[in-house]
């Protein structure tokens, strides 16, 4: 086991850092680049903190698609045959419901402002 | 001034010379046009490129959704692009140079080979490609002019309306209605989710701009379907980016720019498989 901090905590400090202390003194292009690299580090911090209890709804709900255990990977590779081959389609049940779970936690840590997630984050409230 | 030089980024299907000549047909045409001045010559040893004038206006779709100078005309502007699409679909492909042909269906077969080699599996991805391909529309009896990258952030716009009409590197002969759907595409509407139309405005007004610069009658399924294809097609250039960078010096813009493929992805699925709520 790694010591605390965790890195977490870490890349969200430093992206505090970069952004409190070095982007005001930033011009132009490299200001530009700078709020993209701002942005990455955000995201990486989302990640780390969302990503292992999404993949791991992710799995339990394909292990319930496909009846099989195995890496992430496997299993979306073996979804993805199944889809193209037309044995899966989007009546087949909860098959529709794992894609917009899956999806929604890619954005969730990918693009939490895009319009689109916003809207199905609304809609979800709404329900 | 246009110039591609060694290293060109955007993935160019025309040369330099075939577009200028384009904007030029487009401009006899009637088109919103920059008047192209110059057409780089071998002896000029300067690459290939072309030098137009000055179109005074707005080109960032962000400031053109808020812009105050704008907001009068901003309503207008679906209708207008209805009536352009319909006027460069109409121009006599004999006056044309050659262009690429396309059709939905050869278009997602490559699209679904730039996917498979990026070799990350996406469910959605495969879905969109079944839809798309059972949907897919025959092949156009006559192909017409498609401009291909008819969107908003490829348009100049004043007080006054649509000044230009940029970028035609991605022109074909082929579906005039994949131009239509790409402008409505989720991308393109800049978080303006209920205006359809680039962010500006709604289906109804590009339609009947259309109709009424002489285009056929639309039908909002056809448009509906070109509107998914748009979301596919740009999630797989986001995968294009991250190919490309893989190779080189893995330049952070554009390995951001792969972390965006996911919108298109809720797009999708909004498109093939919405939820009943």
């Amino acid at each position: 086991m790694q010591d605390q901090p965790r890195p977490e905590v870490l890349v969200s400090a430093t992206a505090d850092f970069l952004k409190r202390e070095i982007l005001p003194i930033t011009e132009g292009a490299r200001a530009f680049h700078l709020r993209v690299a701002l942005n990455a580090l955000d995201l990486v911090t989302r990640q780390l903190n969302l990503a292992a209890k999404s993949d791991t709804a992710e799995a339990e709900r394909l292990d319930m698609l496909l009846g099989r255990e195995g890496s992430l990977e496997y299993l979306n590779r073996a979804l993805c045959d199944l889809i193209a081959s037309g044995e899966f389609t989007v009546a087949t049940p909860g098959l529709k419901d794992h894609l917009w779970a899956t999806t929604m936690a890619k954005l969730a840590v990918d693009q939490p402002n895009y319009a689109s997630y916003r809207l199905a984050l609304e809609e979800e409230a709404g329900r | 001034m246009r110039r591609h030089s060694a290293n060109v980024d955007a993935p160019v299907r025309l040369g330099l010379e075939i577009e200028a000549s384009l904007i030029r047909v487009a401009g006899a045409a009637g088109i919103p046009s920059p008047p192209v001045l110059y057409v780089l010559q071998p002896d000029d040893d300067l690459g290939s490129g072309f030098i137009m004038d000055r179109v005074p206006g707005e080109t960032i779709p962000r400031k053109i959704l808020r812009d105050e100078a704008l907001a009068a005309v901003r309503p207008l502007l679906a209708r207008q692009a209805g009536e352009i699409l319909a006027r460069i679909h109409a121009i006599p492909t004999a006056t044309l140079p050659a262009l690429p042909l396309s059709s939905a269906r050869r278009e997602l077969g490559e699209l679904q080979e730039i996917y498979r080699q990026d070799g990350q599996p996406r469910p959605v991805f495969e879905l969109a490609l079944r839809w798309l391909q059972d949907r897919a529309p025959a092949e156009p009896v006559k192909p017409c002019l498609v401009h291909g990258d008819f969107r908003n952030g490829n348009l100049i716009i004043g007080p006054d309306g649509i000044r230009a009409v940029l970028d035609w590197e991605l022109a074909t002969l082929g579906d005039p209605m994949r131009d239509l759907g790409w402008i409505c595409t989720p991308s393109w509407r800049f978080g303006a989710m209920d205006k359809p139309v680039g962010g500006f405005g709604t289906r109804e007004d590009l339609m009947a701009g259309y109709e009424a610069g002489g285009g056929a009658p639309v039908s909002l399924e056809v448009l509906t379907y070109w509107e998914a294809f748009g979301s596919l097609r740009w999630g797989v250039y986001g995968l294009k980016m991250l190919a490309r960078s893989s190779t080189s010096d893995r330049p952070l813009e554009r390995l951001m720019i792969a972390r965006r493929v996911s919108e298109t992805e809720i797009d999708l699925l909004r498109f093939i498989a919405p939820r009943d709520i």
